[in-house]
């Protein structure tokens, strides 16, 4: 199970560090601006427009999925641990696990409270 | 200044937040959120989220190299999950509610609050005997090894515990950080577990509360990537160094030095939102 996580993050910062050479290659010149917040203009886009740019050499795609990426890996830590828990034939854990899980699930799919 | 610069500095910025996290136990997100905010005029959502991201980062990588050495509890770890990933949900969506200001002198008050828990005494290490009651049923007794050999240990006032975690999990989601100190009070003092227990499933768990922020996060636009890139990287790559460092580092003057530093951005930072 350490090494999902060691993965996950070592997968997440080569995604993420290439996308960000093509990104400083491409934008580099510009202006950053991070100073005022705008939510509409900037959200996510929807994964599978993510890797299909990705996929192409789209730097922020690149970076995005490689975000994306990290934040999956703690998801599948706890999914490897509901499993462990099943085989290990411990209800009451694989039911705090899917809880777990769902609360997870409810915010990636971006709900809020 | 272009974004080139820009990254630098936001790169080599990272890089000592990593450090001096990691060197303090105090995690690179509550330096990073200062760092962007204060110097660099960052607005607070974008730099929450870029801390979020980079404390998922450190926390797994960290917690990659714990679980081999068998002090992280399981079990302890998915059960106040549920209390820290509600709370995270909470703590998130709060966020999306609250204006910057507001946010940012929450922000500043916890830091100063930090600067406090970093310079209190550390507890010795003493294991109370065995509860024979809700630890026992929940199945959140372990052992973990010692020079001596196995030692059996039982977590106390669960409920206390719960509660606390839910506050972290709520600070986690509301500021980009990790909690991780709010997390370890609740388990070494509240819950009495074992010091090197409480640290290594503390960090466990610290990935998936931010993990569950972090959706909201990039549903709401909080998570830039050219913003998160550097700070990422930055503070994965200063966490890993100062991992290294820490057996030679004298811990004791580096708190001074931080606590002070800590204080200074917190009362900017509350200066800032009150718009003072």
């Amino acid at each position: 199970m350490s090494r999902i996580l060691l993965v996950g993050v070592v997968v997440a910062a080569a995604l993420v560090a290439t996308g960000g050479v093509v990104y400083l290659l491409r934008v580099g010149r510009q202006t950053p601006h991070y100073g005022t917040f705008s939510i509409a203009a900037r959200s996510l886009r929807d994964p599978a427009t993510i890797v299909r740019d990705a996929f192409r050499g789209q730097s922020t795609a690149l970076i995005e999925l490689g975000l994306i990426v990290l934040v999956l890996t703690p998801v599948a830590r706890v999914a490897f641990a509901l499993l462990a828990f099943l085989r290990l034939r411990d209800r009451l854990y694989v039911a705090f696990s899917a809880v777990v899980l769902t609360v997870l699930i409810f915010s990636l799919t971006g709900h809020s409270l | 200044m272009d974004i080139v610069a820009f990254t630098i500095i936001v790169f080599a910025g990272s890089i000592g937040a990593g450090l001096l996290g990691s060197l303090t136990g105090l995690g690179g997100g509550v330096v990073i959120v200062p760092l962007l905010t204060v110097a660099l005029g960052v607005d607070i959502h974008y730099a929450i989220g870029a801390s979020l991201v980079s404390v998922i980062a450190t926390s797994s990588g960290a917690a990659a190299a714990y679980l081999k050495e068998g002090f992280t509890n399981m079990r302890v770890g998915i059960f106040l999950e549920v209390a820290t990933t509600t709370g995270a949900v909470l703590g998130a969506s709060l966020a999306t509610r609250l204006p910057g200001p507001a946010i940012e002198v929450v922000f500043g008050v916890v830091l100063l609050a930090s600067v406090f828990l970093t310079l209190r005494p550390g507890r010795p290490d003493t294991i109370e005997g065995v509860d024979r009651g809700l630890g026992q049923r929940l199945h959140l007794d372990g052992d973990y090894p010692t020079p001596a050999g196995s030692v059996h240990y039982a977590p106390r006032r669960i409920p206390l515990g719960f509660g606390i975690m839910t506050g972290a999990g709520a600070l986690s989601g509301l500021l980009g950080i990790g909690s991780g100190a709010v997390k370890v009070l609740a388990l070494d003092q509240a819950m009495h577990l074992p010091f090197k227990v409480s640290t290594t499933t503390s960090n466990f768990m610290i990935g998936v509360t931010a993990a569950a922020s972090a959706g909201i996060y990039l549903h709401r636009g909080f998570i830039q990537p050219g913003l998160t890139m550097p700070v990422m990287l930055g503070v994965l790559a200063g966490s890993l160094v100062g991992a290294r460092l820490l057996v030679h580092a004298h811990a004791r003057a580096l708190r001074l030095v931080f606590a002070v530093a800590i204080l200074a951005l917190g009362l900017e930072m509350i200066v800032s939102g009150l718009h003072l």
